[in-house]
């Protein structure tokens, strides 16, 4: 791993004059907001490209109807550079945040794209609140196992062994499987993808916005500035080429009642060598969606 | 579920409390949502909403995981357009005080009813206090303008409710009541007028017919109240909102002179749009040498106190500031040139910091602590001490 970070992988130079260069989701783009915060080779900027991707390939959803939250973080600046209606949350505050504008709207379509300390850290109590009430919503949970934006702190998410800037001798507690949690608090659809396997994940980001009901994507990103550089995993490049390796293609029916199937495995100084990726619950039909449940809770006699 | 409907307003008068009143007062307004944690003394508030609002064809009333929940569930639906009430008493007001702060630096309107008890931490959960006085404009961090009422009876906890959602709605701005557990919980008249009697304003949208896509959330140049027309979600305007200091668009952009000029916005407007909040209530004060400054049940002891130094022959009056963030300094400062003062108040001593500061002088405080409210014979003992000076 090592050596892979000093070599320069003369491919991922762009060679085209940036003024001829256009995004392809130019117009789903805050112009204004742009250039964003991120380090190059970022993985948040893949997995927003992924969601716009969803939004104008693979769904249906008309665009007016879709909002973007995100709470604090580098993942948090998420809903600023995307030109749909959006708002940047406090802290941990996403989920109230889009839960209260979908019980006002019910046809609005909120999804949520946030890191793993926002969602899982300071705002787990929501999380786990969200899924229990099956509201219409997608979260994309961008996981880097560290807190970014703040330099590199660990976060509930990095595994045991890995170097942060407050675990300088290794993570001494356990982490949490993400998707096991959406799971086990009533989550009716769950996928994870790394963001090497984009296509996938795009698609998933889209499966979780067509289904009625809370929807839980977990991609798993790359933070090589932080999580990368302290644990030896090489540049932006090197720990794509490790998610290819360490992905393990799994099915609901793969994981049975086995929920731990999906824990990911790292090991100190190799880097991830399991990640399980694909759709660990698929699309569930009950119990029915909250705010379907609002409408139809009450029958008025005059 | 069965739900038989009930009228919106119920006109008519009734020996009712203070937390039936201003659940009244938010129907009456028109809140369609409620996002709440039960907490004594404000219990009484959640339940009768969850009771009366799915009645009155409002969407939801809901019992949601925690207070910082509940706050930031009233600024998404209020961003989606809906008139919201949140309420709490104590130590929900302090947890809630982070999504205060994005509420006031999103310029959100919504309203909060504090009823307060006593503290510090769980204190006196089921009995009355004045102790948040200073929360309400210090709590959460940075600079921020507060608007909060004050009601002292049954009445006018159903009047300022109405009031406040017509500041907040015409403000854009989060507007907190300031009960206590007293007044909340003590029965006594309240009248409600008719539906068509009642004023109720709602927030200005963006003007018809303009291009979507150059609205901006955040742009009052062209407004002579300072407040920006607001969009809502889903209207096809692309809006964006964040609690990071931010452009008139809402762009996020940590810059020294937009920080300024934003912030200075946000204080200008409360500032210049005072006419609209409820002047302060004055009894005797015409010839008073002596001048009780007091709130919500204090001010009631405090009343009985003046009436009772009136029969004595001591010139005392009565001065109640209903708003009392911005605390009403143009028509406090002639009175306390005149006369001497007594603050009078449920806490260790809060409301005296802006009556000394206004009134440039040293006042009595007469405070009570302790979950019961002040005693009028303290009062008038503290009245003809000043008095015989």
């Amino acid at each position: 791993m090592a050596e892979q970070s000093k070599k320069i992988d003369k491919s991922t130079i762009i060679e085209k004059p940036i003024k001829e260069f256009q995004h392809p989701q130019e117009s789903l783009l805050r112009k204004k907001a742009i250039p964003t915060i991120y380090c190059p080779g970022c993985g948040i900027g893949t997995t927003i490209n992924a969601f716009l991707e969803a939004i104008s390939k693979y769904c249906q959803i008309p665009h007016d109807q879709i909002f973007v939250v995100s709470g604090i973080g580098c993942t948090g600046r998420a809903s600023g550079y995307v030109n749909l209606d959006g708002f940047h949350a406090i802290h941990g505050r996403a989920i109230p945040f889009a839960s209260g504008v979908e019980i006002a709207k019910p046809p609005m379509k909120p999804v949520i794209i946030s890191g793993d300390g926002d969602l899982f850290s300071i705002g787990l109590g929501h999380f786990a609140h969200a899924a229990r009430r099956n509201i219409d919503m997608t979260v994309i949970c961008v996981n880097n196992a560290i807190y970014g934006l703040t330099g590199g702190q660990d976060a509930p998410t990095t595994p045991v062994g890995a170097k942060s800037r407050t675990t300088p001798y290794g993570k001494i507690s356990f982490p949490f499987n993400l998707s096991h949690i959406a799971i086990a608090n009533g989550a009716t659809f769950c996928a994870r993808y790394t963001v090497y396997e984009y296509v996938q994940l795009s698609k998933a980001i889209a499966r979780g916005m067509n289904h009625q009901g809370f929807s839980f994507i977990e991609v798993i990103s790359n933070c090589h500035v932080h999580f990368g550089r302290r644990n030896n995993l090489g540049d932006a490049i090197a720990m794509r080429q490790m998610f290819k390796k360490a992905r393990k293609r799994m099915n609901e029916k793969d994981i049975g009642l086995d929920i731990h199937k999906t824990d990911i495995i790292f090991e100190a100084g190799k880097g991830f060598t399991k990640i399980p990726t694909g759709i660990f619950l698929e699309e569930r039909d009950e119990p029915e969606e909250f705010s379907e449940r609002i409408i139809d809770a009450y029958e008025f006699i005059k | 579920m069965v739900v038989k409907r009930q009228p919106k307003v119920l006109t008519g008068t009734y020996f009712k409390n203070g937390n039936w009143a201003m659940v009244e007062g938010a129907i009456a307004s028109g809140i369609a949502e409620f996002f709440a944690y039960p907490i004594s003394p404000a219990s009484e508030i959640v339940e009768y909403v969850s009771y009366r609002l799915p009645a009155v064809g409002g969407k939801a009333a809901f019992i949601v995981e925690d207070e910082i929940a509940s706050i930031n569930m009233c600024i998404g639906a209020s961003w989606a357009g809906s008139k919201v009430l949140t309420a709490t008493s104590g130590p929900g007001f302090s947890l809630k005080q982070e999504g205060l702060g994005l509420a006031y630096m999103t310029e959100t309107p919504l309203v909060c009813l504090n009823v307060q008890r006593g503290g510090p931490s769980t204190g006196l959960p089921t009995f009355s206090a004045q102790g948040d006085y200073m929360q309400v404009q210090f709590g959460s961090h940075g600079d921020y303008p507060v608007i909060a009422l004050t009601p002292w009876s049954v009445q006018e906890c159903f009047v300022l409710t109405i009031e406040a959602f017509n500041i907040s709605e015409r403000l854009r701005t989060p507007v907190i009541i300031l009960a206590d557990g007293e007044v909340s919980r003590m029965m006594e008249q309240v009248t409600i007028p008719k539906e068509e009697e009642i004023e109720v304003i709602n927030r200005k949208g963006p003007k018809q017919g303009i291009d979507k896509t150059k609205f901006k959330q955040f742009d009052a140049s062209d407004q002579e109240d300072l407040v920006p027309p607001m969009a809502h979600f889903g209207e096809g305007y692309k809006i964006f909102g964040t609690g990071l200091t931010h452009t008139e668009d809402g762009i996020p952009k940590l810059d020294e002179d937009l920080h300024i000029e934003l912030i200075d916005r946000i204080y200008k407007k409360v500032e210049i749009n005072s006419h609209l909040y409820p002047e302060a209530h004055t009894y005797m004060v015409d010839d008073a040498e002596i001048v009780i400054i007091s709130t919500g049940i204090s001010a009631r002891a405090s009343l009985e106190a003046v009436l009772e130094a009136r029969e004595e022959g001591i010139k005392v009056g009565l001065f109640r500031p209903i708003t009392v963030w911005p605390f009403p300094r143009d028509e406090f400062e002639p009175l306390a040139k005149k006369a001497d003062l007594i603050v009078v108040e449920m806490s260790m001593g809060q409301l005296i910091w802006p009556v000394e500061r206004y009134a440039r002088k040293e006042c009595t405080l007469v405070k009570r602590i302790g979950g019961t409210p002040p005693d009028p014979k303290n009062i008038l003992k503290a009245i003809k001490k000043l008095a015989k000076k």
